[in-house]
């Protein structure tokens, strides 16, 4: 052995004294529990992702908890270019005013009714995959939602079904927490026309959607979203949806503000009808109140 | 001095034996609850996948828990706690470790209450400090029920409390600890 004898006796001694000041007890036993406790444990879920079940206008692959109810009211006025006369935007107003419910941990239940175009849409959405450190890389969230057109039918001279009102949309919302600040989603989306728009145009119409969220401090995240639309599916004069807002958390409440060329705040309505040009200024400020009430403790069987 | 390395072996390996023949009892979901209370709002959250162990010879004692098994009431209030507060994916874990002051108060070869109290060090939050709590052993047939109530002071630990919230969540927050230990298998 090349140990210089003299160090190796300096440092035994060293680690002698080191015990016999170590103050510290029961270290073993914790080191043990620690060993214990990696023995077949949950997988560690990613929490978080999005502050609310909204990215902006879409959704986001958060759900609500399991006996929470989300009174959401979402407010939006009008382009902001319309000038002074119209106070740019603010004497128009759109509202949906609708309440989801958690079912499950992992299934959620909405509805609501919006004055632009009359329309009650009604969605449900289920967790398929949860985001796990080490586990599992993504989240992955399906949703499915329903819209129906209400008020005097566009066409009154044909023959008009009830079906004719109806529209489909569905949504695969995949999205990972990258860190802290960071969490970015993908939503590839399907919206379907029973009676299409016009002879030329199709009954469904393709996109795929990109957000995510920045957050600037503990209570306020930056939020974007864009809605791109395979072309040729395309219905006539429409452009692709993109939006830009905030996340804003104060307790029991999340204040949403954004600024948008998409008047709907339904799927149909902002993912295949914007109509909006964010370059000419056609740009929607809007907001959204977010209250949740727990109905019941998750805690009790 | 050639004999050294031989010798310290030796005695790693008796140090280990010893360590294998230790009477350590442990649990797996004890459960601690915590309770802020102030006239606006009280907030109670349980976590019953608590690790724990004793050493009786000892004196030893040592919990660890994951901050996300913190159930409450409302999940928002979960998750702000994780999010806000506790910045649980930074300190997933708060620990203790320590022992038992008077240990010969403790009589584990008896059945009975012994009323003890515990000094060692509290991880909260990734902050560290040495605390000591008052809490009781009761022996009943092989088995060891601990339990303890103390206090801790969020901003010991570091946990910011913004003055929005303030007047929702205590200054102090009531612990209670419960857990039932069986002699740990091998």
């Amino acid at each position: 052995m090349s140990l210089n004898p003299n160090k190796f006796i300096r440092s035994i001694s060293f680690f002698i004294c080191a015990a016999a000041f170590n103050q510290s007890f029961g270290q073993d036993l914790l080191n043990m529990l620690d060993e214990e406790s990696k023995k077949n444990s949950d997988p560690d879920y990613t929490t978080a992702t999005f502050k609310t079940t909204r990215l902006i206008n879409g959704h986001s692959i958060e759900t609500l908890g399991a006996g929470v109810l989300d009174v959401r009211i979402s407010h939006r006025f009008g382009y902001i270019n319309s000038g002074p006369n119209e106070l740019y935007g603010l004497d128009q107003a759109w509202t949906r005013i609708g309440a989801d419910y958690g079912i499950s941990k992992r299934l959620m239940i909405g509805a609501g009714r919006s004055s632009y175009q009359k329309q009650v849409d009604a969605f449900a959405k289920f967790k398929v995959l949860r985001q796990a450190k080490e586990k599992m890389p993504i989240t992955v969230t399906a949703l499915a939602s329903m819209m129906i057109k209400t008020g005097p039918y566009a066409d009154p001279t044909r023959v008009n079904y009830f079906s004719s009102r109806l529209y489909y949309s569905g949504q695969l919302l995949i999205a990972r927490k990258f860190s802290e600040g960071l969490s970015m989603q993908l939503m590839p989306t399907i919206v379907h026309y029973n009676l299409a728009e016009s002879p030329n145009d199709h009954n469904d119409v393709f996109a795929l959607g990109v957000g995510g969220r920045i957050k600037l401090s503990k209570r306020i995240s930056l939020n974007a979203e864009y809605y791109y639309q395979l072309p040729s599916y395309m219905l006539n004069g429409t452009v692709n949806s993109l939006a830009i807002g905030f996340d804003i958390e104060t307790g029991g409440h999340v204040f949403q503000f954004h600024f948008t060329n998409s008047t709907g705040m339904t799927e149909r309505t902002f993912i295949s009808e914007t109509t909006g040009d964010w370059l000419k200024g056609d740009i929607h400020f809007g907001f959204c109140i977010s209250r949740v009430f727990t109905l019941k403790d998750p805690r009790k069987k | 001095m050639k004999h050294y390395p031989t010798l310290l072996l030796a005695l790693l390996l008796a140090s280990t034996i010893e360590s294998l023949s230790q009477p350590v009892y442990m649990t797996r979901n004890g459960k601690i609850s915590f309770f802020s209370k102030t006239p606006l709002e009280n907030i109670d959250a349980v976590n019953n996948e608590v690790f724990s162990a004793l050493n009786t010879e000892k004196g030893e004692m040592a919990f660890s828990l994951s901050v996300k098994a913190f159930h409450f009431e409302r999940s928002l209030m979960e998750e702000h706690f994780n999010e806000n507060y506790m910045e649980s994916e930074k300190f997933p874990k708060s620990t203790f470790s320590g022992k038992i002051d008077k240990l010969q108060d403790a009589h584990f070869d008896k059945d009975g209450k012994y009323n003890v109290t515990v000094t060692g060090d509290l991880t909260i939050h990734g902050v560290t400090k040495r605390v000591t709590v008052p809490g009781s052993l009761k022996v009943e047939k092989g088995k060891i029920e601990a339990t303890a109530a103390f206090q801790i002071k969020p901003d010991d630990y570091g946990i910011k409390i913004p003055t929005i919230v303030i007047e929702k969540i205590a200054e102090v927050i009531d612990v209670s600890i419960n857990c039932s230990y069986e002699p740990k298998s091998k």
